[in-house]
């Protein structure tokens, strides 16, 4: 099975390993990786501030890069639901109403790939600790992926799995809102953090390298003993 | 309009919400209870889902054929007796209403709870007209008596605690007892009943009117709009032109949505239908009855993009998931309709220039939407007026040459691979142990509430390219 990957531009450019642990993963259940270089981002942050029109450049670019792939795997739910919604955004495109709707129907994010496309939930990985999961926004509520990132962590050898307190709420991320309403943003990441410390785990993951920057930061700021992961990295240890 | 309320500055109000340690601790523990006992009541119902579905359809035939059904609602309240106004706007629905007023030489009014005579700014208009007017829902009351403003569409006081109320009742009506909910609320009871009893107009809002038979139904939990359309001879209801259902059929549909998502009762203690005047024979029924139908910009609504948002049934279950609200509370969104409802509502109400930050105010985590009994696909609705500031030139200019910006990065794969490769050395003069403390530029916002983390020492491409060279696939 022929898979491209999606890096997205924030694992990208800020942590290569979860790029690494994605690819590995891939290739450990057979998949062919490759990774068209010309991918850039998205184009959520601008899509989300209202600039649609302007931003459809970005989208098409990104329909070009993936265009001849048969898979297109992310580590990010919110990116990969970006990349799906171009199939509602050029709807009525005659150009690009197909290319859009192809890109949706080919795209996932890492743990939806692996548990609905590949079956797999037990991926034979081993990880000691403490650890709790922040079920990011778009990944459970615009791409509905709910159990799947769950199941896959329970069944790695050594998880003490233990639930986040409110973990629905947003982490007060949300692209361009950080900064522009950064005094909200500072008081909702704050309740989050306040959370995972309450959960005494070692350990915080999630499958948006976006929310976890964002909770990673507050914990960091505030001196916190928790190590921020993303789930390609547990997924992938031994 | 009185659909603004508080500081004009947005910044200012967030500041007041975010301070107000007290509000934000009621705002807190109420969302808790409310969304507690939402999943409890809704999970009853066994398939939430489909009951959703359901209403959003019959949200959607009515708003669709909107015409047909307020000719028919009106037509049935003049069949019983009623009169029906239609108000194009707030000064008209109040001059109104002020000219029965004065008809009547009222001197009290009890009124029941109603976001929409909050929204035309009724009671000023009624005051203006020389009468006394008093609000009858326990929670309008108390921010009556301090001067105060609702904070939240269902539970108007939500920002107050019951430390704060025994204050303000011992303050203003020498309330002289404890602050246990029991005798605070038996002592609103005893003073309200003199005023229901005194009162020669009853003033309602409408949960919905019902097309078929000309009524209007009350979702209350206090009885009180019961009182107010008993006891006085005259009674006016006041509507939105969108609160309507076609059958008795469709509102049991609504009703049981409504409740489960605003309160999580399966019933509320009070569910009243009343149609028309007392006719003769009847044995009760106001002898006068008028209802009030208010436009102020709906119609302006339908039949566009945002229609759905006509579609709200003034629930409240996206305020009660929505962090930001909790966060900041009611009065941070400077309109007496907050949270996602009210960012979507108050601009297509009262125009983008007061309220330029409303729909930026998300971060477009789709709880709202998620929690809609009716399915209004809030947070997408934010995006589009995000959108339409942008068309009309509203954004600000320095956002749009970063987006422009952004846009060129990420369509030239060149530029975009050696920012990538740069950005580490570029960050270095504030990096500090891999942290990025205190940023520069567009990151200071970012690191004035936690850190960022420094680019890393390579991009995942340049991994990627390594290991193809290496041969190690």
């Amino acid at each position: 099975m022929k898979v491209s990957l999606f890096i997205t531009c924030m694992a990208d450019i800020f942590t290569s390993n979860v790029g690494k642990d994605t690819v590995e993963l891939l290739e450990r259940f057979g998949c062919e990786v490759d990774f068209p270089e010309t991918q850039t981002c998205c184009g959520q942050p601008a899509y989300n501030s209202g600039y649609k029109e302007n931003t459809k450049k970005t989208m098409k670019h990104m329909m070009n890069v993936f265009r001849d792939s048969e898979y297109v795997v992310g580590p990010s739910g919110s990116c990969v639901a970006m990349l799906r919604s171009y199939e509602e955004i050029f709807k009525g495109d005659p150009k690009w109403e197909d290319e859009a709707r192809k890109l949706a129907a080919k795209t996932f994010e890492l743990s939806q790939f692996l548990v609905d496309v590949l079956g797999i939930v037990d991926v034979g990985s081993t990880f000691k600790g403490r650890v709790t999961y922040h079920p990011s926004c778009h990944m459970t509520r615009i791409l509905g992926v709910k159990e799947a990132p769950v199941k896959l962590l329970q069944n790695v050898e050594g998880v003490d799995l233990v639930e986040l307190p409110q973990g629905e709420d947003c982490c007060g991320f949300g692209g361009t809102f950080a900064v522009k309403q950064s005094v909200i943003s500072g008081e909702m990441v704050q309740e989050k953090a306040d959370h995972v410390v309450e959960t005494e785990a070692e350990y915080l993951v999630g499958g948006d390298m976006a929310c976890l920057m964002n909770i990673g930061g507050r914990l960091s700021r505030e001196g916190r003993n928790v190590k921020v992961v993303h789930l390609a990295e547990i997924l992938n240890h031994h | 309009m009185s659909i603004r309320i508080g500081d004009p500055s947005f910044e200012t109000r967030v500041q007041e919400g975010i301070e107000n340690e007290f509000m934000l601790e009621s705002v807190s523990s109420a969302q808790g209870r409310f969304r507690n006992r939402k999943e409890a009541a809704s999970d009853e119902l066994g398939n939430w889902e489909e009951w959703r579905a359901l209403g959003e359809e019959i949200r959607s035939h009515t708003l669709e054929n909107i015409d047909y059904y307020l000719e028919q609602l009106s037509d049935n309240v003049a069949k019983r007796g009623g009169h029906v106004y239609f108000a194009e706007t707030a000064e008209e629905a109040n001059a109104y209403i002020q000219n029965i007023v004065k008809k009547k030489e009222a001197k009290k009014i009890v009124k029941s709870k109603s976001m929409v005579t909050e929204e035309i700014g009724l009671n000023k208009a009624i005051e203006e007209a020389g009468a006394e007017v008093v609000e009858t829902d326990l929670g309008e009351w108390i921010l009556q008596l301090d001067g105060d403003v609702p904070s939240h569409i269902v539970t108007p006081a939500l920002h107050l605690n019951r430390d704060q109320i025994k204050d303000t009742f011992t303050e203003k009506r020498g309330y002289d007892k404890s602050n246990t909910p029991e005798e605070l609320g038996l002592f609103a009871r005893k003073e309200l009943r003199k005023d229901f009893l005194a009162a020669d107009i009853g003033i309602t809002g409408c949960n919905f009117a019902v097309a078929e038979s000309g009524a209007v139904t009350f979702v209350t939990n206090e009885g009180n709009a019961r009182l107010a359309t008993s006891l006085p001879d005259t009674q006016i209801t006041v509507m939105g032109l969108e609160r309507i259902v076609p059958t008795w059929e469709e509102l049991d549909v609504l009703v049981s949505l409504l409740t489960r998502a605003a309160v999580g009762q399966k019933l509320t203690s009070y569910i009243t239908g009343i149609t028309g005047t007392r006719l003769a024979g009847e044995v009760d029924g106001p002898e006068e009855f008028h209802l009030v139908i208010v436009d102020n910009g709906r119609s302006k609504i339908l039949g566009t993009e945002f229609q759905s948002a006509l579609h709200c049934i003034r629930c409240a279950a996206c305020i009660n998931v929505c962090p930001v609200y909790r966060h900041v509370g009611g009065h941070a969104y400077g309109s007496i309709y907050p949270g996602p409802i009210g960012a979507v509502l108050t601009p297509l109400l009262d125009g983008y220039e007061n309220h330029k930050e409303l729909p930026h105010a998300s971060t477009l985590c789709a709880a709202c939407t998620e929690a809609c009994p009716v399915k209004i696909p809030l947070h997408e609705h934010l995006i589009r007026h995000r959108e339409i500031m942008v068309e009309n030139g509203i954004a600000p200019t320095g956002e749009k040459l970063a987006m422009n910006g952004f846009v060129k990065w990420s369509t030239h794969p060149a530029a975009y691979q050696l920012s990538a490769k740069l950005a580490r050395t570029a960050l270095k003069p504030w990096t500090k142990n891999d942290t990025i403390a205190n940023g520069p530029g567009p990151l200071k916002d970012w690191t004035a509430q936690r850190d960022f983390p420094a680019p890393g020492r390579q991009t995942f491409r340049s991994w990627f390219k390594e290991r193809e060279k290496g041969g190690e696939k």
